[in-house]
């Protein structure tokens, strides 16, 4: 194989997340555009790619590009849900291998927490979502409820074990000063939290908040002149198994037993190799069937992988290290700040913090989950 | 009920719901059901799709207890919502009802009713027939 042209994130950025009612979705990317570009060292015109998700408007790359002032030569608006951003960036560096871009931005920006605080209503049912809207099925929890439900039937796991994963992510968050949540949590603690959907309790939920996020890829010839650490695309893969989860084949495997082992391959490396996880946590069951198929353990046994604090601050797998979607911020569609902090992890930017620091690390799996469990998108990331 | 959203391609299945049958596809080519209702056979991309009655019989593939409804059109909570694996292949989303416990497992069958009371639409639910 001839050597690729490599791709690399070189800055990243969020906007204010939380409560936000001052930021718009636009505002929310601009600022974070003009930070993770500041921090490369980069400006406007050196962006010739725009990656955006998102719903707030017809077309979203357009209107996005309108008003930072941008004219790329190259747009992708694909939009697989939370996944979309490990999809954008799979994409960029493919496009920066061929040759086609140097600079691609990705963005995305929420205000849902705000939205929501208003009213806002839902939309009206369409199409295939005949079949799924009239059962009263609390959306997205009752789909992952499902899920949940049939993974404890099938290999006799336990409520515990779904908690696990919420209090190790409060651990996390603990350490992160931007952490939307950081007060300790017990097993016990999301056990008697509300039922929201059998068996997922409140704990067992991410957040709602608003927030937005910005990523910066960049071709090897312009890593020199930049003001980070580059932290190098080695692997990506990315697919789909459904919309509704009625239609999900096995609702205890998801797309990540393809999507991951496509990323692993591209990169060359093993699950050995891996220093640090960044797993959607939109629940704490998206979590453990997430690591069961990207094969990182065996069907049926991550609440044991989950289990005495191995994922957490001192755990010999560290994940989801700025408190993930159920502790940090989940404005909606998360996958852009897994890969924020999954690169500042591997720049070592906590030096200074040596319990938030993953200590030398070098090597990152980022996974993301989009819509009910329908789509996935796995990262490699290394420090080059 | 604004969930509820028909289209010449789906028609034929909820006029059947509004006549008491469960009414699924069968692909020509491949000889498996199909659900939902769709031009081409998602197993083999064929083209050629009958329709057939269902005697809507089937087992809980996965279930849930909604203790919060999102949208007020949904009932009030708690209730179970499952997937139910119908006896001919296809699995859909659906609403257990006549009360009782559900367990993965359970054989159920069709009941099509109103949830939400005299002029809310007709849908295929099911009612536990055995428990697993
Ligand atoms: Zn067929």
């Amino acid at each position: 194989m001839s050597p690729r042209r490599r791709a690399a994130i070189v800055g990243v950025a969020e906007s204010e997340v939380g409560k936000t009612p001052h930021l718009t979705v636009l505002s929310q990317q601009a600022r974070a555009s003009r930070a993770a570009l500041a921090e490369a060292g980069l400006g406007p015109a050196d962006v010739n790619a725009l990656f955006v998700a998102g719903n707030w408007s017809w077309a979203p790359a357009l209107t996005l590009a309108e008003y930072l002032g941008l004219r790329p030569d190259y747009l992708d608006g694909t939009n697989i849900g939370g996944s979309s951003f490990e999809a954008h960036v799979g994409h960029a560096a493919a496009a920066i291998e061929a040759g086609v871009i140097d600079v691609a931005l990705i963005t995305y920006g929420s205000t849902q927490r705000s939205n929501r605080s208003r009213g806002a209503a839902r939309p009206p049912a369409t199409l295939t979502e005949q079949f799924d809207r009239p059962f009263g099925l609390p959306q997205p929890v009752g789909a992952y409820a499902l899920a949940a439900n049939r993974y404890l039937h099938q290999y006799g796991a336990t409520g515990e074990q779904l908690a696990e994963v919420a209090v190790s992510a409060r651990r996390w968050a603990a350490l992160n000063p931007d952490a939307y949540y950081r007060d300790p949590i017990t097993v016990d603690d999301v056990l008697d939290s509300p039922m929201i959907s059998e068996p997922l309790h409140l704990l067992d939920c991410c957040l709602v908040t608003d927030g937005g996020g910005a990523v910066v890829v960049a071709a090897e010839d312009r890593w020199a002149d930049l003001g980070t650490h580059p932290v190098e695309v080695l692997g990506h893969g990315e697919t789909t198994t459904h919309s509704s989860i009625a239609q999900m084949p096995d609702l205890t495997v998801t797309g990540a037993a393809r999507s991951g082992p496509t990323a692993m391959r591209m990169a060359g490396i093993t699950h050995d190799d891996l220093d640090l996880l960044e797993i959607y946590d939109s629940f704490t069951i998206t979590v453990l069937l997430t690591l069961e198929s990207l094969g990182l353990c065996k069907p049926g046994e991550a609440g044991e992988f989950v289990a005495h604090g191995r994922t957490a601050p001192g755990g010999e797998m560290p994940m989801n290290t700025n408190g993930g979607g159920l502790s940090y911020t989940h404005p909606g569609m998360y996958g852009i700040f897994l890969l924020i902090e999954a690169t500042r992890q591997l720049r070592h930017d906590f030096v200074s913090d040596p319990d938030r620091q993953v200590d030398g690390a070098r090597l990152a799996l980022v996974h993301g989950t989009g819509g009910v469990l329908s789509s996935a998108s796995t990262v490699v990331l290394g420090r080059s | 009920m604004a969930d509820l959203a028909s289209d010449a391609e789906t028609q034929p299945f909820w006029d059947g719901i509004a006549a008491g049958e469960l009414r699924l596809q069968r692909c020509r080519d491949c000889a498996r059901a199909v659900f939902y209702p769709r031009a081409l056979c998602p197993h083999c991309f064929g083209d050629r799709l009958d329709w057939f009655t269902s005697p809507g019989t089937g087992t809980v593939y996965s279930y849930t207890v909604a203790h919060r409804a999102f949208s007020p059109s949904a009932g009030t909570p708690p209730y179970t919502v499952a997937l139910i694996d119908l006896d001919e292949g296809v699995r859909m989303m659906s609403r257990i009802v006549g009360g009782g416990r559900v367990r993965i497992g359970d054989r159920v069958e069709l009941e099509i009713t109103r949830l939400g009371g005299e002029g809310s639409p007709t849908l295929p639910c099911f009612r536990v027939r055995e428990t697993a």
